[in-house]
């Protein structure tokens, strides 16, 4: 296989928008295409990330309208969809069609609008990433299905459920802390401990604060083989490892605390980069909930099982830790238009990279790692991105 | 092949009080809710058989803020059936508000009920319950 390299990234600012799934795509797209001296003519491919916009739009064939967007006819353009994770699967198949060597420059890009349909509607339909027929009609929602993880997490690993709840708060503290660097995200203001616990409950255990946001959002990234990067940009964040890995509904899996897809996904992408959870100096995760977000720091090797919670109140995680879990404040406090979410995750590492992150910088960040979770825990994708100068 | 267990003949059993689920010839183990192959061995040697309707909680949630349709509180658990599959359903006959960790490792038997169909649904739904025993 070919080296591929991001050589631009865009992303809109997330949060709640007046403009539509495709205006927004347009948007990143085209800062995407000029940050990398490309024109949309210059694209081979188009890969999108939309998990639900047939639902809160009444828009299908979402891609190849897209594409259109920007003046393109005749190319392939797709639609990935795997709930929260649709993104992350769009660059991991452009990354898989640049380096057989079948293309040089394919468009990944995800968009997602949310906050049209208000909360109960939102819900329905996060509530159809479930197995339809054997799930859904228990009324199961996305929060809900985390926060059976958070009693199975305590109950497994006997920690007690007081304990858990102040860890995960701190998950929410310290996002938050984050996002007020980061001028794209939804939520740029501070929290507290007591915020966390004081606010309503969604799906017991978890309270409102310990839940991303319903948002609106747009994120892309151009993707080209090496030689072709080296032209555009003397800073190539060089893609180096890939993963993804599926799973059924809830009733298929029995340990919500050791996720099949994560682990199949993390395991591929570190054995394709030839690299360790050591070696990671950056995460971009997927905290949908901040439980998930402990969970995910163990699945992707950075602790051991049971000790994700406890490696928060370390500060293990968090600026100037061991390794820094969600630098742009994450799903939590970025926000989280699903479909958009993974390429976004990949803009943070990219900028991570480039050390253009300003007041939220990681110093010295070389390698960075994205994760993304779809469902019911049940499609995961993971990026891994090397510092190419 | 053809899917031995549709989900139109699983509800329809339900609906008479039998929880089906499918057991394979080859190795013994019980498959619910229904796939075309084993869970363990994936073998497609399976045949249609009612299972006891008795397990035990394994993890749950309070919801509080519902999707569509639903009206909250109400609780999701997910249980492991006696014969060795897991199911999700809703916890009938505790108060919603109340419910703690103790609940994990209760032991249930299996009811369902009934949800009127809505414009993303595939016609009528129905949802397992879970009754907790003693």
């Amino acid at each position: 296989m070919r080296q591929v390299a991001v050589v631009g990234v865009g992303m809109t600012k997330f949060g709640v928008s007046e403009k539509s799934e495709l205006e927004m795509f347009s948007e990143a797209a085209m800062d995407a295409l000029n940050e990398s001296n490309l024109k949309p003519k210059d694209i081979q491919a188009l890969f999108l990330g939309n998990a639900v916009g047939g639902l809160t739009e009444g828009q299908t064939i979402i891609a190849s309208h897209a594409a259109a967007e920007i003046g393109l006819q005749g190319i392939p353009a797709t639609r990935f969809e795997g709930a929260c994770a649709s993104g992350t699967m769009a660059v991991r198949d452009a990354f898989m069609w640049v380096a057989s060597g079948y293309y040089d420059v394919v468009l990944a890009a995800g968009t997602e609008r949310q906050t049209v349909t208000g909360t109960a509607f939102a819900t329905r339909i996060m509530n159809t990433g479930a197995h339809s027929f054997y799930e859904s009609a228990t009324g199961i929602t996305f929060p809900g299905m985390f926060a059976m993880m958070a009693h199975m997490y305590c109950h497994k690993y006997g920690i007690p459920l007081e304990k858990l709840k102040k860890q995960m708060a701190m998950v929410a503290v310290k996002n938050h802390k984050m996002g007020v660097l980061n001028p794209k995200a939804q939520f740029r203001k501070e929290i507290t401990i007591e915020d966390v616990f004081n606010s309503m409950m969604i799906a017991s255990p978890l309270q409102l604060y310990d839940c991303c946001p319903i948002s609106d959002g747009a994120a892309a990234a151009v993707i080209a083989s090496a030689d072709v990067a080296k032209k555009l940009t003397d800073k190539p964040a060089y893609i180096v490892g890939v993963g993804q890995g599926c799973a059924g509904g809830l009733s298929t899996q029995r340990d919500y605390t050791r996720l099949i897809a994560r682990e199949s996904s993390a395991q591929q992408a570190y054995q394709m980069a030839g690299l360790t959870p050591q070696d990671i100096d950056i995460c971009e995760l997927h905290d949908c909930f901040t439980v998930a977000e402990i969970v995910a720091t163990e699945g992707l090797g950075f602790f051991d099982f049971g000790d994700g919670g406890a490696a928060v109140e370390r500060g293990d995680t968090q600026m100037g830790g061991k390794v820094v879990i969600n630098p742009s404040g994450g799903l939590k406090s970025k926000g989280h238009p699903v479909g958009a979410t993974g390429v976004a995750q990949v803009y943070e590492i990219v900028n991570q990279l480039r050390g253009s992150c300003g007041a939220r910088q990681v110093e010295g960040a070389k390698i960075g790692i994205t994760d993304t979770m779809g469902g019911p825990f049940a499609s995961v994708g993971n990026i891994i991105l090397r510092r190419g100068w | 092949m053809e899917y031995k267990l549709i989900f139109n003949k699983y509800r329809d059993a339900l609906k008479e009080n039998k929880l089906l689920g499918l057991k394979c010839n080859q190795c013994g183990a019980y498959t619910a809710p229904p796939k075309p192959i084993c869970s363990a061995c994936s073998s497609e040697d399976m045949e249609i058989v009612p299972l006891s309707g008795k397990g035990e909680i394994q993890t749950f949630t309070t919801i509080f803020v519902p999707p569509e349709g639903f009206e909250a509180p109400f609780v999701v658990a997910m249980v492991k059936l006696d014969e060795g599959p897991w199911v999700m359903g809703n916890v009938e006959g505790v108060d919603p508000n109340s419910v703690t960790m103790d609940i994990i490792g209760c032991r249930v038997t299996v009811g369902y009920k009934e949800l009127p169909a809505d414009k993303i649904s595939a016609g009528e739904r129905i949802a397992l319950t879970f009754s907790l025993v003693g």
